[in-house]
């Protein structure tokens, strides 16, 4: 299982759980990436049904309704859902 | 729009040729898909990858099983589409949206999630009258009464219709009502 690395400014861990379907988890990106920070993500629908489940775990520790686009922040902070605002306030 | 448009499976005219059809399918029921069209074509764009990827239109911004049986209140136009339009002015995912989003008085927006988190509803047997608690002895009934999971729509008749008639989801989207 692999993460994609986006290259940027160093804020601390950053990981973006997304699907690759979804808008939602693609604005997620973009807006990381006009951010310019540096992030890692995984598309959790292209993984194999082992590694969906492993994630599926990791992600309803911080967002237990497990949806997507889930933001883990340091591995402290989480925002659940695109939330632009919430976003851009946790990660500075 | 995607980078992946072009590149993969799907392409835009595809997409573009799905969009028109939904579209006019969307304003014949009294829906609307939402007027931000590029988000809306990256939305089809997902639901075509899910329909090669598993053989239905999963949401685009849900995990799917794959499994059919587990997946249909998910399949596009969702079991949740009605009743988030109804309160949030738009469905989970953004491609369905109210009269008021579509005249921008109102802003589509991500919504909580409707669904019950996985393991907590098991999916009902929808075709047997009997998995439906409460209902009252209507067995004089000439015929068996079907309720689309989608729209509400009612008809009275020996199966459900292949198509609802007024949101076009499938026959296997409909429940023994009484």
């Amino acid at each position: 299982m692999e993460f994609q690395r986006v290259e940027g400014t160093d804020k601390g861990k950053i990981v973006l759980y997304a699907l690759s379907t979804c808008m939602w988890c693609r604005m997620a990106k973009n807006l990381l990436k006009d951010m310019g920070v540096c992030y890692e993500y995984i598309d959790v629908d292209t993984l194999s049904a082992e590694e969906k489940v492993t994630v599926k775990q990791e992600i309803k520790k911080w967002n237990p309704g497990g949806s997507y686009p889930t933001l883990v922040i340091n591995e402290k902070e989480c925002v659940s859902g695109f939330d632009e605002a919430e976003i851009r306030e946790k990660i500075k | 729009m995607s980078d992946s448009i072009g590149e993969g499976e799907v392409t835009r005219k595809e997409v573009e040729s799905l969009f028109t059809r939904l579209d006019q399918e969307a304003e014949s029921g009294g829906y609307h898909l939402n007027p931000n069209r590029e988000f809306t074509l990256g939305l089809i764009e997902g639901m075509m990858v899910n329909e090669r990827r598993y053989g239905y239109w999963a949401c685009p911004c849900r995990l799917a099983s794959g499994v059919k049986k587990e997946d249909l209140d998910i399949i596009c136009p969702c079991d949740y589409r009605d009743p988030d339009i109804a309160e949030y002015g738009t469905c989970y995912c953004g491609l369905y949206v109210s009269q008021d989003v579509l005249d921008g008085k109102r802003k589509a927006t991500r919504i909580p999630e409707r669904r019950p988190a996985e393991g907590m509803a098991a999916p009902a047997d929808r075709m047997s009258a009997s998995a439906q608690p409460g209902l009252p002895d209507l067995s004089g009934l000439t015929y068996p009464l079907w309720r689309c999971r989608v729209c509400g729509y009612l008809c009275a008749r020996g199966q459900p219709p292949e198509v609802c008639p007024i949101c076009r989801a499938k026959k296997d989207r409909f429940e023994r009502f009484l």
